[in-house]
């Protein structure tokens, strides 16, 4: 079962690059949703005895990372009518070749976090850094308010790959927190940028600069 | 007891929400804040003779720490209370549905994390007090506040998606040591010598960056001047008085998690330059600042400062820290609350526009020239008290360079906060003032001024009480391993 862990986490790294690479909202939406299913079947795999908690768990979060906050994004980019991020502060290929530097660099620092032993040789902590880095720099240099709660999304989805090391030690509250937490908060923000569509008539964010020394 | 504590906030959300009447509603705020109040000196008395105030296998615990900072948050909570009714009146053209919901949404959530013996728990509740508040930000529905309420969710939750990254961390560091993975705080404590101490310095540094953007810390601030500048007065108080307050002792339970570790060092260091660093970057952006209600954010960026400081210095300069806490979330119910009044009667919140406060609305012009009096620690008022124990505690512990800075600082906000204020209170006003404009009244003036009695009173003289409580969360604090 283990072997199938590795693979996976690649797929899911691969799918960060996607994410960053593409101009369309659409194919980054589906990427954010696809790594999130990627994800949500990991538990599975990590922790074979896993009991109904897990299994509550794992639905969970595929339904929801998979499926809801995905299908609410797309309403929201179909509302505001808007499909392209034209023009981010850094262009695709530079975010691209960051990407791949972050990624890198997640490797060697998790090298330098002492492991337990069940998961010393597993990518699971590189492939968390490398998406939470991939998080921020989609959340620094998009301009689209959708595209920058996909980056949220991304650095949500390293955190919880994080969170599965622990699945075992942690109570499901935290676990279910998470989820929730996620839930609302792209709720609340889908209805802002409903807001901002309807205050500029575009969804940029680049017309929240009013305020600034 | 403790469930008690957050039902009642959360029942009376309800009951907001199912209130029809846009008229009556607000007056919930008040009946509701008094009935929080009781239940908290209640609770705090109880404790102190002994009983234990516990819940959720101990995942809900009052402590000496708590103590405080739940009889703090309860009278906050019912001084801004009562400025509610009179506030929501002037803006009865808009449903006040959403706004008091989420109030008392928001005490419900703070109390949670102030009880919270479980960092798992804690965090929930900060996330969700940082939702709560969203729609609060957004109140006056203007596109300036959209992008207030904009920036400070997306940077509040990224802060608070880094702190449950540190949380993982630090459950991964007991892990690593093969001891029963855990984020019960007083298990966490006993067990901090025998944690992995790269794990616990990243957890530490990530937790600290977390909840220190929560808290408004430099270089993390950059949501509080947007959002302190475009809330109402009333909101602006809760944040930066209740949430920031929050924040902070979420703040110094993994402050006292690393103390108790090999970190402690390490974090001790942590905190002495972050607060020197916000105090710095909130005096350059102070000095010659012309919109006065963002003056007040960099105020608040200030005085989150002084309280990490305080805590690094240690010692002593812990019980001024605290006693710092509740000084300045008073002294920022004086300064919001007028700033408020003062924006409603000019339309503006520019020193362009504002000019002679002091004549057009003298109530309000004169406590606000008074609370900055009380903020920048201008003696007999309470902050004078607070900052002067930090920075007595710096130099009697011969860590002349703290205290040399921390008070060349203070006197660079004190000449910039200065300029800006007094731009606000003198002068002649300007020519046209339409008819309806707002002028002071009993409602809006009356809660401002039972704050400035708090402040005055604690500047010159601290309850037994009360001195008591702060001790004792003060040797809570010191208190190693």
């Amino acid at each position: 079962m283990v072997q199938i862990i590795d693979p996976l986490l690649i797929a899911a790294l691969a799918l960060n690059f996607v994410t960053l690479g593409t101009s369309r909202i659409r194919a980054a939406i589906h990427a954010v949703a696809l790594q999130g299913i990627l994800l949500g079947l990991l538990p599975l795999f990590i922790h074979p005895h896993i009991g109904l908690r897990g299994i509550l768990l794992v639905l969970g979060t595929f339904v929801l990372k998979g499926f809801v906050v995905p299908a609410f994004l797309v309403h929201a980019m179909r509302e505001v009518e808007i499909q392209h991020e034209v023009t981010p502060f850094i262009n695709y290929i530079s975010s691209l070749l960051l990407g791949a530097l972050g990624t890198g660099m997640a490797l060697v620092f998790a090298h330098t976090l002492p492991l337990a032993d069940e998961h010393t040789g597993l990518l699971i902590v590189p492939a968390s850094l490398s998406m939470v880095w991939t998080g921020f720099l989609m959340l620094t240099t998009r301009r689209k308010a959708i595209m920058q709660v996909l980056g949220y999304l991304l650095l949500e989805n390293g955190i919880f790959l994080f969170g599965l090391l622990l699945l075992e030690a942690m109570p499901f509250l935290v676990e279910i927190g998470v989820l929730l937490d996620l839930f609302t908060l792209v709720f609340v923000m889908g209805i802002i940028i409903h807001h901002i569509s309807r205050e500029f008539s575009s969804m940029s964010t680049d017309h929240l600069s009013e305020l600034k020394e | 007891m403790a469930y008690l504590l957050i039902v009642f906030p959360l029942s009376l959300a309800a009951l907001a929400f199912a209130c029809p009447s846009n008229r009556l509603r607000p007056w919930l705020l008040p009946l509701g804040a008094l009935g929080y109040l009781g239940l908290a000196v209640t609770a705090i008395v109880q404790a102190s003779a002994g009983a234990v105030i516990a819940g959720l296998d101990d995942w809900l615990l009052l402590d000496a720490l708590g103590k405080v900072v739940l009889g703090f948050l309860g009278t906050l909570y019912f001084l801004c209370s009562l400025y509610a009714p009179g506030y929501l009146q002037l803006r009865s053209e808009r449903s006040n549905r959403v706004f008091c919901t989420s109030l008392f949404t928001m005490l419900a959530m703070m109390t949670i994390v102030t009880l919270s013996h479980h960092l798992g728990l804690m965090w929930v509740a900060m996330e969700a007090t940082t939702l709560s508040t969203g729609p609060l930000l957004y109140f006056n529905r203007t596109s300036r506040s959209l992008e207030a309420t904009w920036k400070y969710l997306l940077i509040g939750s990224v802060g608070i998606a880094l702190a449950l990254l540190g949380s993982f961390f630090l459950a991964y560091s007991s892990l690593k040591s093969g001891l029963e993975s855990t984020l019960l705080f007083d298990q966490l404590i006993r067990d901090a010598p025998r944690l992995s101490p790269p794990w616990l310095h990243a957890a530490f540094v990530l937790l600290f960056i977390g909840y220190g953007t929560k808290m408004g810390l430099a270089p993390m601030h950059t949501w509080k001047p947007d959002a302190y500048g475009e809330v109402p007065g009333l909101v602006g108080t809760l944040l930066a008085g209740g949430v920031t307050t929050c924040a902070f002792v979420a703040v110094l339970r993994v402050y006292q998690i690393c103390r108790a570790g090999a970190e402690a060092e390490f974090a001790r260091e942590v905190m002495i330059f972050m607060g020197l660093l916000s105090m710095a970057v909130a005096a350059v952006f102070m000095v010659r600042q012309r919109d006065f209600k963002r003056m007040l954010a960099y105020s608040s960026v200030e005085h989150m400062g002084i309280l990490v400081l305080g805590v690094g210095i240690g010692g002593t300069a812990v019980y001024g820290a605290l006693l710092h806490l509740i000084n300045n979330g008073l002294t920022k119910g004086i300064l919001f609350l007028s700033a408020g009044n003062i924006h409603r009667a000019y339309g503006s919140k520019v020193t362009d526009d504002v000019r002679g406060a002091i004549k057009r609305v003298p109530f309000s012009g004169v406590l606000f020239l008074i609370g900055f009096l009380a903020i920048t620690g201008s003696p007999p008022f309470g902050p004078f008290v607070s900052e002067f124990t930090i920075l007595n505690t710096a130099i009697r512990d011969g860590q002349f360079l703290v205290g040399g800075l921390f008070l060349l600082m203070l006197n660079v906000v004190f000449i910039g906060m200065g300029a800006t204020v007094l731009a606000v209170v003198q002068g002649e006003p300007p020519e046209k003032q339409d008819a309806h404009a707002f002028k002071d009244r009993m409602s809006t003036g009356v809660p401002i001024l039972l704050f400035l009695g708090l402040v005055l009173m604690l500047g010159l003289y601290i309850p037994p009480a009360l001195e008591a409580l702060l001790r004792e969360a003060a040797a809570f604090l010191e208190v190693k391993g």
